[in-house]
């Protein structure tokens, strides 16, 4: 079986539990996946899967990759991920891949996505870096200060925090838990946020380091 | 977020009330006490407690909505918001209509005294209709019961 699958953000909601605690979801459309290609040992040194989803129409997909759905005999799809494979499992091409198959409820998963684009940023907005006053004289309003020290080291350090793009870059938020699974709608809802607008696509996998778990 | 509106519905009550701002309102709570039973041994008891007062505020929508209850307890302003279709609140039953001009309240918050009261709506074409409609739809369900099981 695939260990990721891919999903599209429909919104966040809320729901309630017989006790009337609410917990905050996100909605994600996960699911169907078609397994498009394999990738084994001999030709490619590893073990993966390639799953299509979100179904195209054939002639809105570019020529090289329909003969890509061609070879494998699958329908078109909007993306194509690759998705790493359970050692033990039996996967063929065609093969379709629902959340339920994937993910239960009270697990922990890994969502990755690409956060909404902010553009250009100031320190203040992308860094959080405090504003200089804004009466007396001060012309230091959201300027971003000192960005080093002196002859020794002569340089700007890497890394430091500087204005720039913020935003629309791959982002992993992990140990997320599955508050349900709808296997009809093929939804799944987790706890709080994950990257990216309504009607993003993203990557759900099962968490790579959850965390330890509870002594009962 | 229409598209979620099947997955809220789900945890949405339809047996509410018609109730509006401005209007006195019971809210009856559940609230869950841990008590002690014995040595050392302790129950979870449910009882329902009731709050009083006018709604000053509704908002959100969905399975998401809220609402606002003010009232003045020992010469001081209580306000609770709950949410609408939280299975704490378990009942909300409309004591008077209130005869308003706005959708939110807060002027009642700086009032004191004889100043908060909201003026009583005697009577609302429109609201009693729909409570006889409702009643009516009630009393249609209970006979079509009735008549299956026969």
């Amino acid at each position: 079986m695939v260990k990721l699958l891919i999903g599209k953000k429909l919104g966040m909601s809320q729901v309630f539990d017989t006790t009337g605690v609410v917990t905050p979801v996100t909605v994600l459309e996960v699911g169907p996946c078609t397994v498009v290609q394999l990738k084994d040992e001999v030709t490619d040194g590893y073990r993966a899967a390639q799953i299509g989803f979100d179904p195209q129409k054939p002639q809105r997909v570019k020529k090289p990759q329909s003969g890509h759905y061609k070879k494998a005999g699958t329908g078109t799809f909007r993306v194509l991920r690759e998705a790493p494979v359970a050692d033990d499992s039996e996967i063929s091409v065609g093969d379709e891949v629902a959340v339920a198959d994937v993910f239960e409820v009270g697990a922990y998963v890994d969502v990755i996505g690409t956060t909404k684009g902010r553009g250009f940023q100031g320190t203040v907005r992308r860094w959080g870096f405090s504003r200089g006053p804004e009466s007396h004289g001060s012309k230091n309003v959201r300027e971003p200060g000192s960005t080093g020290m002196h002859t020794y080291p002569g340089r700007v350090f890497k890394g430091k925090k500087m204005p720039g793009q913020m935003g629309n870059r791959r982002k992993t938020v992990k140990n997320i838990v599955v508050v349900q699974v709808d296997a009809d709608r093929n939804r799944l809802l987790l706890r709080g946020a994950v990257p990216g607008p309504a009607g993003g696509y993203v990557c759900v996998r099962a968490a790579k380091t959850p965390p330890p778990a509870k002594k009962a | 977020m229409r598209r979620l509106d099947d997955l809220e519905q789900g945890y949405m009550k339809n047996d509410l009330p018609d109730f509006r701002i401005g209007d006195t309102v019971d809210v009856s709570v559940s609230i869950v006490e841990t008590v002690e039973v014995g040595r050392g041994k302790t129950e979870e008891k449910e009882r329902i407690q009731i709050f009083n007062g006018t709604v000053i505020r509704r908002k959100g929508s969905g399975n998401r909505e809220t609402f606002t209850v003010r009232r003045i307890v020992a010469g001081e302003g209580v306000e609770r918001t709950f949410p609408l279709h939280s299975p704490k609140v378990r009942g909300i039953e409309v004591k008077r209509m209130g005869r308003v001009r706005r959708a939110k309240l807060y002027y009642l918050r700086d009032r004191t005294g004889k100043a908060t009261r909201v003026k009583e709506k005697i009577w609302d074409k429109t609201r009693m209709a729909y409570e006889k409609e409702k009643k009516a739809a009630r009393a249609r369900a209970a006979a079509a019961e009735t008549s299956s099981e026969e």
